[in-house]
């Protein structure tokens, strides 16, 4: 019996190829049936090779990967009835379209009159209707997109893994076409894993994220949780801009600590498991810092000198610096009231401690 | 002061490019075009008999062909032939003449030697006491034939044809046809040699493709060894191994798989011929399937077998489609090269292993007919020409890919 919640089942997977670098690290993960996952990582991270695994081009190093129940370890790709589309869309050069699409229907044996009565039916769902005698080499990027993921499709997978399918597109095509996949995969209710480095595309498309980085997985949440509640420094620096004081915890009062940095105190949400005396980062997003709150409405308050200022249409941004870091980043909202600044001036700025996150300490790493 | 530069390159600038070309062209012109012309017009064009005897040819050309000419006609041939004599002429005009009907080429020299030598009463007297066959009327018909300036003579024979006395074409008589069925046997050996490149050259081809790079180039090193070594040497090395008293031979026989005296003839024809061309040719197969199969990235194999192929599917239905213009291109590169080949057959064919152009050295270099040897290799000519319209047809010239 099938265990919805447990569709996909990542237990304890290991990869290396060389026998001495792990390419993924201890990967646990679960994903639901009908979900929408993304594996979200810069490149290099080890996410494409996930997929490998799960399609069976690559074989774990260690570990198990169950598919609705059953390990898949020992089934050839072709019998794990999972449809792929490949980062760089793998359509058969010297087929047209419509060859490409029934190819998967003719090595099954499916007859012809079915054949095309699916093949006009997968294409109507990428809206390609009469592309079927094209020659795949003659239509665009987009198209050729299009007609990837109807390929994938056509065979009536429930299980569709994506590899940047969307990497090559330009910004605008690649907004429509995110789109076009979210209704696609909605309309079927098939499960989707989905690879990407771009973390607007993963927010956009997602039911639930991973975030991966060197191999392991860093968090998996929702497009919400990642970005309110990241749970280490890398996730916060990748998802969203954030503002990182490193200090160093002072005292544990429950959920919440003082970090000291540099001559100041700061109070923030204790996230993860740290004892006095150790090394940490502050996160704060720049959205909600204040700049000239009220006295005392909030419990971390501070001087900052302004650097630099950008109008941005709906919002300013303006650099300042703090307690020796100058290149912290407040976002003030351009609405009537806002308060004018400029180079030079001293201001006071301010934030709750629920929006002040202690997370772990990390040499600093250049953010991608 | 330096002179202002246009931006299109100027005219002048345009014909010092093209003249960097003309060595080039000048080359070709030389080294390709000017032999291969030559040859070519030496299968229909030959005058030495026509410049030797014109009085006598034009004389002949009132002739009946039946009966002995007169004596006008005698009296310009024994003249011409004194003169050709006396210009070291006479035997070289016998063997053009003897080309035509054997035999004839002591005919023209002891005819020559009388008109020069013992003059009788008359020219007719004097020719036939030479050689009584000056009596008969098919020297002369024969001298008239030797004397066309212009000939499809040579490509009749190379056709195993003939013309009748009537001068209409036929076939040769059975037993001498040789030149079709050579040519014949040579396509089907240049066949079967391309055949066996492509199926030993294939896998091959593609295990160099998907090796890892380092590996990769330590097999194409082997591929490109046998090209640094003399065509001699590697075909001499196959006469080592595959003679009576050769290492394979020796193997079978201490194996006792083969008796002593039943040693298997592997060398010295057909057998030979084929072993050694395939080994010869192979790399002319492998180097363009490499190049094509190079250019295959995996994840199309990887795209077939998710979208549920299974290996035989992927191989026919994916991947052989695509290495198609590497296929074309070395097979048609194999076969042109198989059906002129030479050194290997002469040196490891026997004589049931010979080849078309075994023939064509036989008549440059034993039999010096180059009429003939030019005819034989205008129709080896045309027949790898046609081979190139028809791969032209079939996949398109444009996606020829050799290496
Ligand atoms: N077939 C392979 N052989 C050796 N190393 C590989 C192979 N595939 C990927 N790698 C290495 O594994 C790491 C992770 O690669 P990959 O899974 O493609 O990451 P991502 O898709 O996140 O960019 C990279 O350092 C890459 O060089
Ligand atoms: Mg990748």
């Amino acid at each position: 019996m099938p265990d919805d919640a447990n569709y996909v089942e990542f237990k304890g997977v290991s990869k290396t190829y060389d026998g001495v670098t792990p390419v993924v690290d201890g990967l646990d993960l679960q994903v639901e049936k009908g979900e929408f996952l993304t594996l979200l990582g810069p490149s290099g991270s080890g996410k494409t090779t996930c997929l490998m695994m799960l399609a069976g081009f690559e074989a774990p190093t260690a570990g198990s990967i169950r598919v609705r129940g059953r390990p898949i370890g020992d089934l050839p790709p072709r019998k794990r009835g999972i449809g792929m589309v490949f980062q760089n869309y793998a359509l058969f050069p010297h087929l047209t379209v419509g060859q490409n699409l029934s190819f998967p229907l003719e090595v099954r044996g499916v007859d012809p009159e079915h054949t095309r009565n699916r093949v006009a039916r997968a294409l109507g769902l990428v809206r390609l209707e009469g592309y079927e005698n094209r020659k795949t080499t003659q239509l665009s990027g987009g198209q050729q997109q299009r007609v990837a993921i109807a390929r994938a499709l056509v065979f009536e997978p429930d299980l569709v893994l994506m590899d940047e399918p969307l990497g090559a597109l330009d910004r605008r095509l690649r907004e429509e076409m995110q789109y076009e996949i979210r209704r696609i995969q909605r309309t079927l209710g098939i499960t989707c894993i989905y690879v990407t480095h771009d973390q607007q595309e993963a927010m956009v498309l997602s039911d639930r994220v991973a975030v991966f980085h060197d191999g392991r997985l860093q968090q998996i949440a929702s497009p919400e949780g990642l970005y309110e509640e990241p749970m280490r420094n890398f996730v916060a620096r990748f998802i969203g801009e954030n503002n990182r004081l490193p200090g160093r915890i002072e005292s544990i009062d429950g959920a919440v600590c003082d970090v000291r940095v540099g001559e100041a105190l700061i109070q923030a949400l204790r996230v993860v498991p740290a004892e006095v005396g150790d090394e940490t980062t502050l996160s704060i997003r720049p959205e909600r810092v204040k700049l000239a709150p009220e006295p005392g409405l909030y419990h971390n308050e501070f001087e900052a000198e302004v650097l630099d200022l950008t109008f941005l249409g709906d919002h300013l941004r303006v650099v300042v610096r703090l307690l020796g870091n100058d290149d912290f980043v407040v976002k003030i909202p351009n609405i009537v009231g806002h308060g004018a600044v400029i180079p030079g001036d001293r201001v006071r700025i301010g934030w709750t401690p629920t929006d002040c996150r202690a997370l772990d300490h990390e040499p600093e790493a250049a953010p991608p | 002061m330096t002179e202002p530069r246009s931006v299109g390159p100027p005219a002048r600038a345009r014909l010092r490019a093209a003249g960097l070309t003309l060595p080039l062209v000048a080359f070709v012109g030389f080294s390709f075009l000017f032999p291969l012309g030559t040859m070519l017009s030496r299968s229909v064009y030959d005058p030495l008999v026509a410049d030797a005897l014109p009085e006598t040819l034009a004389l002949l050309e009132e002739w009946d062909g039946e009966t002995l000419p007169g004596e006008p006609v005698f009296a310009a041939a024994a003249r011409e032939l004194e003169t050709a004599l006396g210009d070291r002429l006479a035997g070289r005009l016998g063997g053009r003449v003897n080309r035509v009907a054997s035999g004839m080429r002591s005919v023209i020299v002891r005819g020559a030697r009388a008109a020069a030598e013992a003059p009788a009463a008359t020219a007719r007297e004097t020719l036939i006491a030479g050689d009584p066959a000056w009596g008969d009327p098919a020297t002369w018909r024969a001298i008239r034939t030797a004397g066309e300036r212009f000939t499809v003579r040579h490509y009749l024979r190379a056709l195993d044809l003939d013309r009748d006395a009537g001068g209409s074409v036929v076939r040769q008589p059975e037993e001498l046809r040789i030149y079709v069925p050579l040519l014949l046997r040579t396509l089907m050996v240049s066949g079967a040699v391309t055949l066996l490149c492509l199926l030993l050259g294939y896998p091959i081809a593609h295990l160099i493709a998907n090796a890892p790079p380092r590996r990769a180039r330590w097999l194409i090193l082997l591929v490109l060894v046998p090209f640094w070594t003399s065509l001699l040497v590697r075909t001499t090395a196959w006469i080592v191994l595959l003679q009576t008293h050769g290492v394979v031979n020796s193997l079978l026989v201490a194996l006792g798989i083969v008796a002593d005296d039943g040693r298997i003839a592997m060398i010295y024809n057909m057998t030979g011929t084929l072993v050694a061309m395939t080994h010869v040719l192979l790399p002319f197969m492998v180097l363009p399937l490499y190049s094509v199969m190079r250019t295959i990235p995996p994840h199309f194999m990887r795209a077939a077998s998710s979208l549920g192929a299974n290996r035989r599917q992927s191989f026919f239905r994916v991947y052989w489609p695509l290495t198609l213009p590497g296929t074309a291109a070395g097979s048609l590169l194999v076969f042109i090269l198989a059906i002129g080949y030479y050194i290997t057959p002469a040196l490891v064919g026997g004589s049931s292993g010979q080849l078309f152009s075994n023939m064509i050295a036989f008549h440059m270099q034993t039999s010096l007919n180059w009429g003939l040897a030019a005819a034989l290799g205008g129709i080896l000519f045309v027949a790898v020409g046609a081979l190139y319209v028809v791969y032209d047809r079939l996949v398109g010239a444009s996606s020829l890919r050799l290496g």
